[in-house]
């Protein structure tokens, strides 16, 4: 015992001796740093190591500020004097833009001294008509927020025959210039051969905004100037192509897992990558395909591969690669964006970007990882690698995301400038910003009016990815047109009692557009708890909020567009619409509305009309008879979102509305194109009802011939401002689940709607 | 007493690892207990050894110790890397006066080396722990603080952590430059220039939340960071380089000890003003605000109490009550951060903690995580110039969206933003999305909720129709039954829309009848014989399918006429992402059982369709292959039974989507109504699908299916018209 102990002793003394003698040292160095102790006490005791350390902001970093410590302000001030940095803090001027976003465009160059128009591309003249004709634009520059050129600066390759001359000199004679402040400058191209600087534009921009392709990381001015692809010269006004993509596979099954087929420059700048991209064409899943033939010079500048490759480049058809390639290859060119990125993203086909530091259009608001693959030109090599693997499922969803951006985005010059447009508006103070999720769903941002609810909840389309429902019960709004003599018994006033019965009802809404003087409050029938709203629109026409609508002059009309004004009494998601001579059941009303709440961003009523093409007129025709399909549902008795009336009033143009406004028809038909033009699908149509009306009603403008050719005008002209027909068909109709079932009729929930007829 | 044990086995085989040399030397103290417990065990000659063992511990330790890879050790135990701290290495600096600042052109495709990641995951080497000394004064370039140590715990326990800086992709320094009044600027810049990899910073990490200093408070620190990627607390627009640097956020120490306060519309204040630091022009014309009537209630302004300590705040009135920060900051709904000295504030967070909704007023602010984190749902911005109008911008805003928000920020607070250790991960993560842009998450997924459960995201989100040309696939599960399956190929040969037909024979014992005596139809057919008598057979993606639409559909169910097949096609078309079809069901909740019951009876409602003939698309054969959640799928396959609730569930599960009954067929040869030896009795069939869908929804944890009350028919379904002119004429009843 005594003998292990001593052992115990000895040992402890050799380990501490040794401790001493070889680590010991430590002990002694530094006196003049305390915090060593710090952590030699922090060992012993059990708490975190780090809370012994002194922390790296105390007291004296948050303290307030003595008045007299200006310095950072005027810090901040002196900082971005020049245009190269500028933010919208600095370079823009807020005042004028908010209570309305509008666009002034300047008048066009004056003729030049030999008599020639100034020159301006198509693509330019597109831009401006989108614009001109858009509900953006004023004519008054006094109240424009933003400016947007007279002068094509879409080319600035002083090369290109599109190239304007003398931009600075045309510049200093606009009366609003500037400097640029609060201009807008379009352009696709910049800088020309051999360095194709990106910067060069050929005037000084000053502060004006860019809006420009084949933007890079570097000449970009954050949250400034905006990113728009490059668009081609035939490139659609308007609507333009829809995405290629129609059928949904899983998985896709394309023959091409990657294809590119496209010029290489052999030398200079941007070359390279499309140079060595023949490392990666393998024949069967992989085709990069590149021919050196471009330029009138081509043979000179020629390598050894060129002759090769040109063979290669001919066995192929650029849109057949297109449309049966899982994954396009996006590299860069002389410039850093390129044709092909839109053409691939039309086709479904996933670009693969390579072209290092690009901003990507409209990459501010849009996610593009769900759309496209980086690569990266350094580590090209890789890219087969990182196509293969990539998932089906990612494929599937890549794939689809391609085709919303196109449609919401990227379809027609009118998208790209509107898109630009709502970008710089975000910015502005007092407009609601939209979530990245609205940005990069379908119906996108340019559907989606921030201004209607600061929450996604008030709208139809984002119910889903919120996991919520539409709130409950309905509106129903009654708009009386003709107001014919109102017995007792009259047809309005039945139909009152019917909204009664619902018992889904919120409250009643009367629109009385008709000449008769509105009939005695005592006179309605009773509604017990449920609000009854009469609204007299007629000469006095009613200021509803944001809806220019409302304030059409004295000497004009009321539009009949006035049912769909967004009305404040009207607080559900749910709007029935009804015409005042419509004939439902409670139950009608009552499973329409269940339908309805399954499908809210669509309209879901009664009577169902077909469009459809006339060979033999070569145009839209309008047919109320019985068909196998339907493609509209008419808002004489229907169902619909309360977000439409705010659409329809401040987003339709204003070429439609006034269209229905001098036709004092049409309404209903316009409704119908808007919201197949949000959600692509086709209205829904409940049960077998088809005859809505009722037929007693002599006077109804139903009755008369003209009313109907009206109808088919319409339709055309609307087809025509829309750019294509957003109507699409459907064959089906909702029943109850035990409609016409041989069963007993106690078992049925809606028992009303086995008694009427078509 | 284990490990000293265990190092005599060491000792035995004579082989000394490092590790267990550190770990003895840090339970040396204790050894004395450890001899008086053993002592009837351990003899002389132990003793013996286990000096030796010790001395050359102690030898081999402090070997070692100076050594510059000891985060090694270090990972093992939190005290070791503590220890290391006192083994700090010394290098001598030369004071540098020189500014060059850091290299403004700097993006992620040219100063970033992207041939040192070419591993598939981010790698980060961490340096080891240095003192950097003046040569001429004994200055310390920096100070190691608690802040920056824990950014490099976090670092080093984390799955990026490496130790072999050849297989690093980024450096991080382990030189604290998170507050610049703290370190020496002119110190820093060659301490940062003598890291062994320093190579001009290239790929190297620089963590500072205080940047700039008097008089200037420049918005990135003054150092000479060259081509390194700097994460910085208070970048500008100006000085930021996107894609390139990385907006962090200021942390705050006062939130290691506060307390997370959830959302909730019921806060008494509007808006409350607590940030010391204000700038007075700012806090004049809150002050201004405050007074003026409309809005004196809703607007809580304090300041400093006369402690000048962070945790309390004070009202300007001199009776005012004092409050607890950062608690007070869950009365409001808004809360107020707005530009001082330095463009971040670290009232961001602490604001953020209490679920109260940020109000920026700092122009041009990079907010942080900017290029990940959707701040549009959860900060109001506001222009400085604008501060007068704040309250009225505020009151414009809904509950709804001020719950939505408050939500918002909790979630991003307790996802990123909860501790140094989360806001460290998260920007590695940024990173590693930019460097793996393969691997990188969608801004959906950054940003979304998943507070509710019933939000989803429809996988099928293509909106324009299916193409009509392309037809179905008729996917046929059968086990035995010939002559019905030949019947009921012969009925779907003649369906218009019919692309192919795939019988699934899944009987192991008896080979599939010979193509031949199949009956002959123009559609081509195809045969597989399965391995496994399965019922997920029936949903296997199988390649042979070459359509977007599925018809999966029971040999026995013969009835369906083919208008109504190609009516159902076609409904199909509309409503791509719904499974449609034609057996439908309803689960009701029991009260008395307090439990599902599955329901076959004829009611008003559905909310299944049977896949016993339904079209679906192929995607969710794929999903059920492989993403059913929980063992739904080896349940289903080892009971041989609901499949098709298991069907309905997933759909339903990740579209919020009803099922569409189509027609009013409601009558089948089903298995509910037969007694084929394979099922049981109908009651007991009865229960064990009720308990099915008790069962599911206990995995989903919610209910997904939903009921509707609609069917789809045709437009002129039961009309008084002409057939011939009628589409789809021959729609049976029940």
């Amino acid at each position: 015992m005594q003998a292990k102990k001593r052992y115990i002793l000895v040992f402890v003394s050799c380990a501490f001796l040794a401790y001493c003698y070889f680590g010991g040292y430590r002990l002694k160095v530094a006196p003049h740093r305390p915090r060593r102790a710090q952590h030699e006490s922090a060992k012993d005791g059990g708490v975190q190591p780090y809370a012994q350390l002194p922390s790296f902001m105390g007291y004296e970093h948050r303290k307030p500020l003595s008045n007299d410590s200006n310095a950072p302000q005027t810090a901040s001030k002196k900082k971005p004097a020049v245009a190269a940095a500028c933010r919208m803090e600095t370079c823009f001027d807020f005042t004028k833009c908010y209570d309305q976003f509008l666009v002034y465009v300047y008048p066009p160059e004056p003729l030049n001294s030999l008599g020639a128009a100034p020159p301006s591309s198509a693509n330019y003249q597109k831009i401006l008509t989108a614009i001109q004709e858009s509900r953006y634009h004023t004519s008054d520059p006094a109240a424009a927020c933003l400016f947007v050129l007279g002068i094509d600066t879409l080319d600035r390759d002083s090369l290109s025959e599109d190239y304007v001359r003398n931009v600075p000199s045309r510049l200093a004679r606009l009366s609003h210039w500037n400097n640029g402040r609060n201009h807008i400058i379009f352009n696709l191209y910049s800088g020309t051969w051999p360095d194709y600087a990106e910067h060069s534009l050929g005037f000084d921009a000053g502060e004006a905004i860019l809006a420009k392709a084949s933007m890079s990381v570097l000449q970009m001015r954050h949250g400034f100037d905006v990113s728009i692809p490059l668009f081609h010269k035939q490139f659609p006004l308007r609507a333009g192509a829809t995405g290629s993509v129609q059928s949904n596979n899983f998985p896709a099954n394309k023959k091409y897992l990657l294809a590119f087929k496209g010029k290489r420059y052999v030398h200079g700048i941007g070359s390279e990558t499309r140079n060595s991209l023949f490392h990666l064409h393998n024949g069967r899943d992989m085709v990069m395909v590149t021919t050196c033939r471009h330029g009138k010079s081509w043979r000179e500048l020629q390598d050894n591969r060129c002759d090769e490759d040109n063979r290669e480049y001919d066995r192929y058809d650029y849109e057949t690669l297109l449309q049966n390639s899982t994954f396009c290859l996006v590299p860069r060119g002389r410039r850093l964006g390129s044709f092909r990125f839109l053409e691939a993203l039309q086709a479904g086909c996933i670009p693969v970007l390579l072209s290092n530091a690009w901003v990507l259009p409209f990459e501010s608001k849009i996610d593009w990882k769900q759309a496209a693959i980086w690569a990266d030109e350094r580590l090209l090599l890789q890219v087969p690698d990182i196509v293969r693997s990539i998932s089906a499922e990612r494929i599937f969803a890549l794939r689809q995301q391609t085709q919303v951006l196109w449609e919401r985005y990227f379809g027609s010059i009118e998208k790209i400038v509107f898109t630009t447009f709502e970008i710089i508006r975000e910015r502005l103070p007092d407009y609601p910003v939209r979530s990245q999720l609205v940005w990069n769903t379908a119906p996108g941002a340019l559907l989606t009016l921030p201004t209607f609810a600061d929450s996604s909840r008030f709208m139809p389309f984002q119910l889903n990815a919120m996991g919520v429902e539409p709130r409950h019960n309905y509106t129903a709004v009654i708009y009386v047109q003709i107001g014919a003599a109102l017995g007792p018994n009259a047809a309005l006033y039945k139909l009152v009692r019917t909204i009664t019965k619902s018992q889904f009802v919120d409250r009643i809404l009367i629109l009385w557009a008709a000449d008769r003087p509105l009939p005695l409050k005592k006179r309605w029938p009773p509604t017990f708890h449920i609000p009854l709203h009469v609204i007299a629109l007629g000469g006095s026409s009613r200021a509803v909020a944001g809806s220019p609508t409302a304030q059409s002059g004295p000497e004009a009309r009321p539009s009949i567009s006035q049912r769909f004004l967004p009305y404040e009494e009207i607080q559900t998601d749910a709007v029935l619409s009804l015409d005042e001579d419509a004939i439902l059941n409670t139950d009608e009303l009552d499973f329409a509305y269940t339908v309805w709440r399954d499908f809210p961003e669509r309209i879901v009523g009664y009577p169902a009309r077909a469009h459809f093409w006339d060979d033999s007129k070569n145009a839209w025709g309008y047919t109320s008879k019985w068909t196998n399909y339907y493609s509209i549902v008419l808002t004489g008795a229907a169902f619909y979102h309360r977000y439409y009336n705010y659409l329809y009033t401040n987003w339709l143009s204003l070429l439609l509305l006034k269209t229905v406004q001098q036709s004092s028809n049409c309404e209903d038909i316009l409704m119908n194109l808007l919201v197949s033009h949000v959600t692509r699908k086709p209205p829904i149509k409940v049960t077998q009802r088809k005859g809505y009306k009722d037929r007693e009603t002599g006077r109804s403008p139903w009755n008369d011939p003209d009313h109907f050719i009206q109808r088919q005008s319409c339709l055309n002209t609307f087809a025509a401002v829309f750019g294509y027909m957003p109507l699409i068909r459907s064959n089906l109709r909702m029943d109850p689940m035990l409609y016409r079932d041989p069963v007993s009729n106690l078992r049925k929930k809606y028992r009303q709607i086995e008694l009427v007829g078509s | 007493m284990d490990l000293s044990s265990s190092l005599i086995q060491n000792a035995k085989q004579s082989k000394l690892r490092m590790t267990k040399c550190k770990s003895l030397l840090g339970i040396e103290p204790r050894n004395i207990n450890t001899f008086h417990v053993k002592e009837n065990i351990l003899n002389i000659p132990t003793y013996t050894l286990l000096t030796i063992v010790v001395i050359c511990a102690v030898w081999l330790f402090c070997d070692i110790s100076g050594h510059r890879d000891r985060f090694f050790y270090a990972k093992r135990d939190s005290v070791a890397l503590d220890l290391s701290l006192s083994h700090t290495q010394e290098v001598l600096l030369r004071s540098d006066s020189e500014y060059r600042g850091r290299n403004v052109n700097c993006t992620f495709w040219d100063c970033l080396n992207i041939y040192k990641c070419e591993h598939d995951t981010l790698k980060v080497y961490i340096y080891p722990l240095q003192e950097f000394l003046d040569e001429q004064s004994d200055k310390v370039a920096t100070t190691l603080s608690s802040e920056y140590f824990q950014i490099l715990e976090a670092v080093l326990n984390s799955r990026y952590y490496t130790s072999n800086p050849n297989e690093a992709c980024l450096f991080l320094p382990s030189l604290d430059l998170l507050n610049q009044d703290v370190f020496d600027k002119h110190l820093a810049g060659p301490a940062l220039a003598s890291l062994n990899f320093w190579d001009r910073g290239e790929n190297h990490l620089i963590f500072n939340m205080l940047p700039g200093n008097a008089p200037t408070y420049n918005t990135i620190l003054d150092v000479n960071v060259d081509n390194a990627i700097v994460l910085g607390g208070g970048f500008d627009t100006w000085t930021y380089r996107p894609g390139f640097d990385v907006s962090i956020p200021i942390w705050s120490p006062l939130l290691q000890q506060a307390e997370a306060a959830h959302a909730t519309a019921h806060r008494k204040y509007l808006l409350i003003v607590a940030q010391l630091n204000l700038l007075p022009q700012h806090v004049r014309s809150l002050r201004e605000l405050s007074r003026s009537s409309n809005s004196a209630e809703q607007l809580l302004l304090l300041g400093a109490c006369e402690n000048n300590e962070l945790i309390t705040r004070c009202g300007s009135m001199h009776h005012a009550k004092r409050w607890d920060y950062p608690r007070v900051l869950a009365r409001g709904k808004f809360c107020f951060v707005g530009r001082s000295l330095r463009t971040g504030q670290p009232d961001l967070l602490e604001a953020m903690s209490q679920s109260c909704i940020p109000v920026l007023a700092i122009d041009n602010f990079v907010l942080p995580f900017e290029d990940v984190i959707d701040w549009s749902l959860a900060v109001i911005r506001i222009r400085e110039s604008e501060i007068h109008s704040i309250m009225r911008k505020l009151d414009s805003i809904s509950n709804v969206k001020i719950v939505e928000m408050q939500k918002q920020v909790q979630w991003l607070y307790g996802k990123y933003f909860k501790d140094l250790k989360t806001i460290t991960i998260t920007t590695l993560e940024v990173l590693e999305s930019r460097i793996f842009p393969l691997q990188a998450r969608s801004s959906r997924k950054w940003n979304a909720i998943s507070k509710n459960s019933r939000s989803t995201f429809n996988p099928l989100f293509l909106t324009s129709l299916a193409p009509k040309s392309q037809g179905f696939t008729a996917v046929i599960l059968t086990y035995d039954r010939v002559e019905s399956l030949f019947l009921l190929i012969q009925k779907l040969a003649v369906v218009p829309s019919l692309q192919s037909i795939l019988v699934i024979w899944n009987n192991q014992r008896k080979a599939p009848p010979h193509l031949s005596t199949f009956p002959s139809i123009a559609k081509p057919l195809k045969i597989i014989q399965t391995r496994e008598n399965k019922l997920s057979n029936r949903f296997y993606p199988y390649p042979e399918i070459e359509t977007e639409a599925i018809l999966t559909i029971d040999d026995d169910i013969i009835m369906l006429t083919s208008d109504e097949l190609d009516f159902g096609y076609e409904v199909w078309r509309e409503f791509p992402d719904h499974i449609v079809g034609f057996p439908s069901r309803i689960h009701v909740w029991d009260n008395a059982t307090m439990r599902w019951h599955y329901e076959s009876e004829w009611t008003n409602q559905i909310s299944m369709v049977l896949t016993g003939a339904a079209f679906h698309h192929k995607y969710w054969s794929h999903m059920y292959t492989y993403a059913m959640p929980g063992d739904i799928k080896h349940w289903v396959d080892d009971h041989m039974n609901c499949e098709d609730i298991a069907m309905n569930f997933l759909v339903a599960n990740i579209t919020n989507n009803p099922p569409i009954k189509v027609t009013p067929r409601k009558k089948f040869k089903c298995p509910e109504c037969t007694n084929t030896e394979m099922l049981s009795a109908d009651l007991n069939h009865m229960r064990e699908r009720s308990a099915c869908i008790d069962r599911f929804s206990k995995i989903y944890g919610r209910m997904p299916l939903r009921t509707v009350e609609f069917r789809a028919d045709p437009v002129l379904f039961r009309d008084n018209f002409p057939d011939k002119l009628k589409r789809y004429n021959d729609i049976g009843s029940l």
